[in-house]
């Protein structure tokens, strides 16, 4: 699948953003006045910046309200409710926090359990997909929570919590790579079935129906970039993950900042080997993965 | 509404015969001329007369080669690919402005343009390929089964069916409802056994591939054969003798 920066932007930094919120919500990291307004602000400045990074992938973003309308049968349209009701809900928290006004608990709680199910409905727009068969498997889901809750808990300087579930996550994400890789053979898709013509015999190309590039083969069938795929899963899972549960561990603002950036970049290249790594099926109509 | 109708009243699809297509892309192109002017936007192209042409395609021709597994001859199959209004349709229920949606009364998948925000998560879940983005209008196209030809009372009747069914000179698209066991999509499954592409997705596919028919087996004598044992007879005959002889 075609890693488009936009798409890569949105779900990082609204994963952190939404994360990070969740903390702030349930009272984790208790912060007041200036502070309040600091961590809330970067909070709803990841969130929402994702969110809006997010819009410029579409055709037709004048029309996104209507993303709204569909949220029996669609994750994406559940993922829009999800993620403005956190951010309509949290707002007069954050406030509260900064003003200096308190709000009953359960409020919060549900702010946050609210901020948490917008990751997760994210992470089910691509777990769904049964047509990109390295997505489609529970530990998507896990992956994109997992992501949500240490990035969450570095931000929330959660100190040696954060340290375990950034353990945790690189832990994650090696699986989500040896899982993944065996996710396409698992699905049983083949130029045979894709065809139908398995039954005579093994198929290959033989003519390619244009000579030119189309929106398949720039979208679904990405393969530029592989070549580097394991140095920058050492990488991913090392900056993303390790780097930063060392630092959580030693604690303080410069090093949770730098803790952060670290874990940015790991997070950057582990969501670009998402998409670049994720074969779809229709590949198999053109003999490429 | 996304959600999928349980039911539709017909299902109206193609089956395609793989044994009859001869790869001319008179479909392709016959669908690309129509929805030029037809449903929606027309399906644009980019820099279609420079260095690296590309556009919207609805119906796509590939060319495989199948080698049996037992040996002898390889075949070539010409295998046109467009949208299978599937029963399951995946692409329809992940749209999230219900610009995608499936018809109750004939089991169509259409988009509304007018709704579509072109986040294209419809194309990631068609395991087929089916839709494209249309680079200029940023809407999500794909194939209508022509809807406004097949119910258009102002064609003649014997233009009322999909442009690449009504084009194709070898006769090897057909169009019909896979609802009504006596139709003659039906038949011809019945009777080839058509099949699924891809049935492990579980779309559950309306249309249906026709396979093609077992190839005569290879010569393994030579061509020249029949040339070889001619018996010459007359004055060659007796030319043939002499020479022989000497």
């Amino acid at each position: 699948m075609h890693p488009a920066p936009s798409v890569i932007l949105f779900t990082v930094l609204s994963g952190l953003g939404f994360g990070f919120m969740a903390y702030l919500s349930l009272g984790l990291l208790l912060v007041q006045g200036g502070w309040a307004f600091v961590a809330w602000g970067l909070a709803y400045a990841l969130a929402v910046g994702g969110l809006l990074a997010s819009t410029t992938h579409l055709g037709n973003p004048q029309r996104a309200l209507r993303a709204f309308t569909q949220w029996r049968s669609s994750w994406l349209s559940r993922e829009a409710w999800a993620a403005v009701a956190t951010l309509l809900l949290l707002a007069p928290v954050a406030l509260g926090d900064w003003v200096g006004f308190g709000l009953p608990y359960f409020w919060r709680l549900i702010g946050g359990a609210l901020a948490l199910a917008t990751v997760f409905c994210t992470s089910m727009i691509y777990t769904q997909i049964k047509a990109v068969p390295r997505w489609h498997h529970w530990l998507t889901p896990v992956l994109f929570m997992g992501f949500a809750l240490a990035g969450g808990a570095l931000l929330g300087l959660q100190g040696g919590f954060a340290t375990l579930l950034l353990v945790i996550l690189a832990g994650i994400l090696a699986a989500a790579f040896a899982v993944g890789d065996k996710q396409f053979a698992r699905a049983g898709a083949s130029m045979e079935s894709a065809t139908g013509l398995g039954a005579i015999g093994s198929v290959s190309v033989f003519e390619q129906p244009h000579t030119g590039e189309n929106y398949l083969l720039r979208e679904m069938i990405f393969t530029v970039g592989r070549k580097h795929a394991a140095k920058l899963r050492v990488i991913a899972v090392i900056c993303a993950a390790l780097i930063p549960a060392a630092l959580a561990l030693m604690g303080g603002l410069t090093l949770t900042l730098l803790a952060l950036i670290v874990h940015l970049a790991g997070a950057f290249a582990a969501r670009w080997l998402f998409f670049a790594e994720a074969e779809h099926v229709v590949g198999l109509y053109y003999g490429k993965r | 509404m996304t959600c999928l109708p349980g039911h539709t009243e017909k299902k109206l699809g193609l089956a395609i015969d793989l044994d009859t297509c001869v790869g001319c892309h008179a479909c392709v192109t016959a669908c690309k001329g129509w929805n030029d002017q037809g449903y929606g936007v027309p399906l644009s192209d980019q820099d279609a007369y420079g260095a690296d042409p590309s556009g919207v395609f609805l119906n796509r021709v590939h060319g495989y080669q199948v080698q049996p597994d037992t040996g002898g001859a390889a075949q070539t199959i010409n295998f046109p690919r467009s949208c299978l209004h599937c029963e399951d349709a995946p692409c329809v229920t992940v749209c999230p402005t219900g610009a995608s949606y499936k018809r109750v009364e004939d089991g169509i998948v259409l988009v509304n343009e007018d709704a579509c925000i072109g986040c294209g998560l419809c194309a990631w879940a068609c395991p087929y390929g089916a839709r494209e983005m249309d680079a200029d209008a940023g809407v999500m196209k794909k194939c209508t089964l022509c809807v406004d030809r097949i119910y258009n009372e102002n064609l003649p009747e014997e233009d009322r069916e999909p442009a690449c069914v009504r084009t194709c000179p070898t006769g090897a698209r057909h169009f019909g409802d896979f609802n009504d066991p006596t139709s003659k999509v039906s038949k011809l499954t019945a009777a080839r056994g058509g099949f699924d592409l891809m049935p492990e997705m579980g779309t559950k596919p309306t249309n249906k591939y026709l396979p093609p028919r077992p190839k005569d087996q290879r010569q393994e004598a030579s061509l020249l054969a029949p040339l070889l044992d001619i018996e010459a007879k007359g004055f060659a005959g007796w030319l043939d003798r002499i020479l022989g002889k000497i």
